[in-house]
């Protein structure tokens, strides 16, 4: 009976929890006795301001801002507190680590002026006069207004102090050096404040500011050019990131927006998911640290200025092999159609349709075959929490059978794009580490 | 702290996975409930991309498990479970001797999911298998049983050299308990559970080693590892198209 | 040593479908909640998915997502006249561990008990007098709630999983297509029925020729895609045919991960500890008051939890177990009657009928959990018992969850099970046979009950559950009763032949039959002949809640989920409306 021994330290506790226990047995208070005080990041960004915190509408007005610029997702690090920083950016030159912007004197940003604030956000120049390398998009906070800037300090002097200091950035030489980037503002960066137009609505200009601005959309959606710079003259034409494709915005019918209704953006933004897809990769944490937490009205400006776009150039893509088309179309009966369904009809909400996708026709084929390989999550919203999620795929699939369903997939139901090649697949395989099985913690019948 | 008294194999396997996998993926696996390290989730449904409980498969060719009597005594026998002709394939040329070798070295062998501790004692046949032999105790047990038996009641022959008329008596009698094995095995319960891992190597996943070419579903009429049936559901009586696949895929996948 | 932790309102001990259901309701009530798991994380498309989840020898046959046996067994016996042996390898029922549990891999068959059968005793005495309820020695007890008082209930969990099927009684209107038996409904179900295989039609148009009154099963595997009040999604099925004993890869059958833990796992005042065992819960010197519960997790480490209520949320033969260790209740003794936990264990009495046809394609392996066209005539007291020596009854279903080659050949009476002809047989009738599931219901018996054993010990020392059950004369004639139904509209379908698998018999823990356990925390009107009152709140120690199918006084016809998970939302219910204002008994004994 060893096993039910209790040890003295807890005989001593139960003793006294006891007593606690017959004192109120009487009377026992009210549940909940133990009200929590976690906090998730859905939760921090969207618990009340009250009245009583100083500037209260200010804070509010900076809180709004601070989602709008989805600062969440970079300034904060796996599990780490909110603001916290920490989180290691993989850009095409090296990791570099998020700042702590939280309130803490020493390490965060409690003790910077607004001016300090100003000149990081508007000239990408830090507290002590350091430049800020570019992954910080001070391009595009640069558009804000000093009076938007002003207010997101006051809230994140608000946010609880966390003492923590990030790693070191991972550059190589010369890259290492700040000074360097010095070079590349002078080449690549102006401060810019927004112009609205005035042949626009009043929601287009909105859009555009928040599109162009604090959303910092640029950052992924617009290609780089060989100095990580946005390619001006390609605005939101899709670009590619850290093995992801973030798609073309532009009105492009085949790869663009063109074929969603502003609506279908406006749920999109919001829930995370609509009648076209799902949002997966990185743009899973926009929508749940920014644009599902924004208001109706900003999602619909932002639309409202998508929509306007111009249409991405098309270009006419190579035709797939007949033998790919063949052996794609029996794998995908097999492995695809138990949530797409035959035909690629999809479950509109739920398991993307496949006919006439944006995301399946982008030219650079790295985010079909991410997804394939490694799966995707459909990002949990309030108003939709379910993070359904496509499956891994790599344990399954030899290269050229993922390659060949992937051709497929991007032929058929109205798509047209280049094919995929067995040594693509093989490519982004070895990025993702998944030569190997990961398995999980139910894989225990595999010793 | 309380005394763990049933974790010494685990804690034994565990650590031989250390050695070529690496600890935190041995500290993760699980089987069952109480293995991999306690976690606390809040806040979030946790996910991480690029994971997958993927099927346990087989690799390599040959007997890892069996010894050469061993395997000349699964193969007499379960040509004789399910024979082979024009109607579908038999128990060997479907795999079933390599699936049972694999099994037989893995977590089924090991009687990761049985419970044989003790005391024991026989029970009534309600109350199950009471044995302490672990599965793979319990087939080489048996197999060096039945030879004995076999030696003893057809002139020193063993059970895989009889003629089949013979290896058939020798199977019913194990089947309806009349026949007595030594070596503290009751071939009854033996013979319950090789039908039915004889049964498992024909049907089940080619990905497991048996159920070669899919060749017993294919005998059959079933598809196998299809998911989507949504267009059939109400076309009665029609036989559905698609070909039999596997985990792994099928021919289609890769010809064409 | 033990690590004393932060205090917290509500600590669930399991967490499958009743500590979900009763965590979201808590922490929507702003309670602080921890949930103790034994068993792993485990979700859709990492666990279960599409790609690997249609796996016959791994899951169903190498019980991958099953309890382990060989770390926690019970011992088991006929009558108290053997010597109880341990469950050495799962059979009878298949247990759930890990998170969502058996709600992971159920069939998705919700139910709802009949109106009468929550009057067991009261009802079958007064239409066939007091010996209809004590023949055999049987006890039977009324439940101390009615199906009145849990129709909202039922109501929300249908809201909940997104039930397909057709109302048979709505608001007292018996309505044409669905059940005409079952008590009256306040709402239609959330989505229609499943579409209906070979099978079950032809299962229905011989039931109708009969003038019984098919109906489709009401199911958790949704005929179309469907948002619940939580925001959570569940998708279309697609008739894979691998739901029992099965994850769904394409998140389209209800359970825990696909209706409930999106919006839970959110909550900031939610926390889930996996592989973490609860070892006992602590009471008061008194012993009227829990403070918490000492779990040890898989590191071996152990840990006091205090909390204001201890919520048992894990299965019905763990809920009891952890009674009986904790000594809250007065344990059951059948020689004498008296005492209460451990009383009136019971089970499923289940038979079927195969049917073989010559003529027609049945593709068995189109399937679903719960893909059954259904006959009720013959289940509770919906037919007269008079002069048939017993009470209770069964569904009788034409069902065809999958095709799966393993476990469902069917072969004609006098096959033998291997050799050519077996093979032979195999490959004839695959396609075209099927079975006719008879779902009996199990009254409570005298010696039917829960112990802890005096041999037999777990990892921790502690004593094994101890299961003593056999089925009485009157589940046998029940049974025999209901076989015989079945075979009559297996004729009805004129086919070459039929077999039948009468239930025969001791109780043997071998074949798989259900896993649907119930009794041994029993729910009643008075502490002397119950456990929990009408809120699953334990007479005897008020801030202690035994949820789950070990509350059924006896077991009804059907399979038990539904009604599981209404008793849940019911307490939950006065829960966050009455015990969180004043802490204390619910029903004054």
């Amino acid at each position: 009976m060893s096993g039910l021994r209790v040890p003295p330290l807890a005989l001593i506790v139960l003793a006294a929890l006891a007593l606690a226990g017959l004192a109120a047995s009487q009377a026992l208070a009210p549940l909940p006795a133990h009200p929590s005080d976690a906090v998730t990041p859905t939760s921090f960004l969207t618990q009340a301001i009250p009245d009583s915190v100083p500037n209260a509408a200010l804070v509010r007005h900076g809180r709004d801002l601070a989602i709008a610029g989805d600062c969440l997702s970079c300034h904060r690090r796996p599990g780490g507190p909110p603001f916290g920083g920490g989180l290691g950016l993989n850009t095409p030159f090296g990791v570099i680590y998020s700042s702590n912007i939280t309130s803490d004197q020493n390490t965060g940003i409690g003790a910077w002026t607004g001016d300090q604030f100003y000149h990081a956000m508007h000239d990408g120049i830090d507290a002590d006069g350091a430049n800020l390398y570019p992954a910080m998009p001070y391009p595009a906070f640069s558009h804000a207004s000093r009076a938007d800037d002003d207010a997101i300090l006051a809230y994140l002097k608000t946010t609880p102090a966390v003492s923590y200091r990030p790693p070191v950035n991972r550059l190589p030489f010369p890259l290492n050096f700040r000074f360097m980037v010095k070079a590349w503002n002078f080449l690549f960066f102006k401060p810019a404040p927004f112009q609205p137009d005035p042949g626009q609505s009043a929601a287009w200009n909105r859009g555009a500011y928040l599109v162009t601005g604090f959303g910092h959309c640029d950052g992924c959606h617009t290609p780089k050019n060989l100095f990580g710079a946005d390619s001006t003259s390609r605005p939101l034409w899709g670009g590619d990131l850290d093995n992801w494709v973030a798609p073309d915005l532009t009105g492009n019918p085949r790869t663009g927006l063109g074929g969603w209704t502003a609506d279908d953006i406006v749920e999109y933004l919001g829930t995370g998911r609509n009648a076209h897809g799902g949002a997966g990769g990185d743009m899973a944490e926009v929508v749940q640290y920014s644009t599902s937490l924004m208001s109706d009205q900003d999602r619909q400006a932002i639309a409202a200025y998508l929509k306007s776009r111009p249409a991405s150039p098309d270009a006419s893509p190579a035709q797939p092999d007949a033998g790919a088309m063949s052996r794609g179309a029996a794998i995908y009966s097999d492995a695809c159609a138990s949530c797409h369904l035959e035909g690629g009809v999809g479950q509109p909400r739920f398991f993307p349709p496949l006919g006439h996708d944006a995301v399946l026709q982008q030219a650079d084929p790295v985010g079909l075959e991410h997804i394939i390989l490694a799966g995707s999550r459909i990002a949990p919203t309030a108003a939709r929490p379910s993070p359904l999620a496509m499956p891994s795929f790599a344990w399954k699939l030899t290269d050229q059978e993922a390659a060949d369903v992937a051709t497929y997939i991007r032929n058929s139901w109205g798509n047209r794009a280049a094919p995929v090649s067995a040594s693509q697949m093989h490519a982004m395989r070895r990025r993702l580490d998944l030569e190997t099985v990961h398995y999980t913690a139910n894989s225990g019948d595999q010793r | 702290m309380v005394k763990l008294t049933f974790d010494r194999r685990r804690f034994l396997i565990g650590g031989a996975v250390v050695g070529t996998a690496g600890g935190a993926v041995a500290a993760a696996l699980h089987d069952g409930e109480l293995g991999g390290p306690a976690q606390t989730f809040n806040g979030t449904v946790p996910w991480q991309e690029g994971t997958a409980d993927a099927p346990p498969g087989v690799s390599g060719t040959g007997y890892g498990f069996f010894t050469a009597a061993e395997a000349a005594f699964i193969e007499a026998a379960v040509e004789r479970l399910i024979p082979n002709d024009a109607v579908g394939p038999g128990a060997v040329e479907a795999g079933v001797p390599f699936f049972l070798d694999r099994q037989l070295s893995g977590p089924f062998g090991r009687g990761d999911h049985y419970f044989l501790g003790g005391p024991w004692a026989k029970g009534v046949p309600e109350q199950g298998y009471q044995s302490r032999f672990s599965p793979a105790q319990l087939y080489r047990a048996a197999i060096a049983a039945i030879d004995r038996y076999a030696g003893g009641a057809f002139n020193g022959s063993t059970f895989a050299n009889l003629a089949e008329a013979d290896r058939d008596k020798v199977l019913k009698g194990l089947e309806a308990g009349t026949i007595q094995l030594d070596g503290g095995v009751d071939g009854k319960t033996f013979f319950a559970m090789f039908l039915q891992n004889t049964k498992e190597g024909y049907f089940s996943d080619p990905i497991y080693g048996g159920n070669k070419d899919m060749g017993a579903w294919k005998m059959i009429g079933f598809p196998g590892a299809h998911y989507d049936y949504s267009a059939w559901v109400t076309r009665h009586g029609e036989r559905v198209p698609y070909p039999p696949v596997g985990f792994k895929g099928r021919p289609g996948w890769t010809q064409g | 040593m033990t690590t004393t932790l932060k205090p917290v309102d509500a600590v669930l001990v399991g967490f499958g479908w009743t500590g979900a259901i009763m965590g979201q309701q808590l922490c929507d009530a702003g309670l602080n909640v921890v949930a103790l798991e034994r068993g792993p994380w485990r979700d859709t498309s990492t666990d279960f998915a599409t790609g690997f989840a249609q796996d016959e020898l791994r899951y169903m046959w190498r019980h991958h997502l099953f309890q382990n046996v060989a770390y926690d067994t019970l011992t088991i016996r006929n009558n108290a006249t053997q010597q109880a042996l341990p469950m050495r390898h799962l059979g009878s029922f298949l247990l759930g561990t890990g998170v969502g549990s058996g709600g992971v891999h159920w069939n998705g068959q919700i139910w709802r008990f009949l109106e009468s059968d929550f009057l067991t005793k009261s009802h079958n005495a007064q239409k066939y007098g007091q010996k209809a309820v004590t023949d055999y020695d049987l006890t039977v007890q009324d439940w101390g709630v009615t199906y009145g008082e849990l129709e909202p209930y039922y109501d929300l969990f249908d809201k909940l999983c997104g039930t397909s099927g057709k109302a048979g009684n709505l608001k007292g209107q018996i309505q044409p297509g669905g059940n005409p038996f079952e008590g009256p409904r306040s709402n239609e179900y959330p989505t229609p029925p499943m579409a209906q295989t070979y099978a079950p039609t032809l299962f229905g148009q011989a039931a109708a020729s009969l003038g019984r009154h098919p109906f489709p099963h009401p199911t958790g595997n949704l005929s179309r895609d469907y948002i619940n009040p939580l925001g959570c999604q569940i998708g279309k099925c697609t008739y894979c045919g691998f739901c029992e004993k099965f994850g769904c890869g394409n998140y389209s059958k209800a359970s825990p991960q696909t209706t409930v833990l999106p919006y839970l796992m959110a909550k900031p005042n939610f926390v889930l500890k996996t592989e973490c065992e609860v070892l006992k819960v602590e009471l008061t010197p008194d012993r009227k008051r829990a403070t918490g519960v000492t779990y040890v997790n898989s590191a071996g480490e152990e840990f006091f939890q205090p909390a204001e209520m201890v919520i048992l949320s894990a299965y019905v033969l763990q809920n009891v177990r952890l009674l009986l260790l904790s000594g809250i209740g007065q344990p059951y003794d059948p020689v004498s009657g008296q005492g209460v936990v451990g009383k009136n264990y019971a089970y499923q009495t289940m038979s079927s009928v195969n049917v073989f046809f010559d003529d027609k394609i049945l593709n068995p392996f189109i399937g679903a959990g719960a893909l059954a066209t259904v006959i009720d005539d013959f289940n509770g007291d919906n037919f007269d018992h008079s002069g048939l020596g017993f009470i209770g009854g069964a569904y009788i279903a034409g069902m065809v969850t999958g095709g799966r080659p393993i476990e469902m050949i069917y072969t004609p009476q006098g096959t033998p099970a291997w050799g050519l002809e077996w093979k032979h047989a195999a490959a004839k009738n695959y396609l075209k046979s099927f079975a006719i599931s008879v779902h009996g219901s199990c009254m409570s018996h005298r010696g039917n009950y829960l112990d802890l054993d005096p041999t037999y010990r777990d990892a921790y020392g502690r004593p094994m559950l101890r299961m003593t059950f056999d089925f009485t004369d009157n589940e046998h004639k029940m049974s025999d009763y209901l076989t015989d139904r079945a075979a009559e509209v297996a004729k009805a379908m004129n086919p070459r032949e039929i077999k039948l698998n009468r239930r025969t018999g001791s109780w043997s823990v071998v074949p798989y039959q259900t896993t649907h356990n119930t009794g041994g925390a029993i729910m009643g009107d008075n502490p002397t002949d119950s456990v929990v009152n009408k809120y699953l709140q334990v007479w005897d120690v008020p801030n202690v809640f035994s949820l789950g199918s070990g509350a059924f006084p006896q077991n009804a016809g059907y399979n038990p989920t539904g009604t599981v998970a209404a008793l849940a939302y019911h307490a939950a219910a006065q829960i966050t409306s009455q015990y969180i204002k004043a802490p204390g008994a619910l029903v004054q004994a």
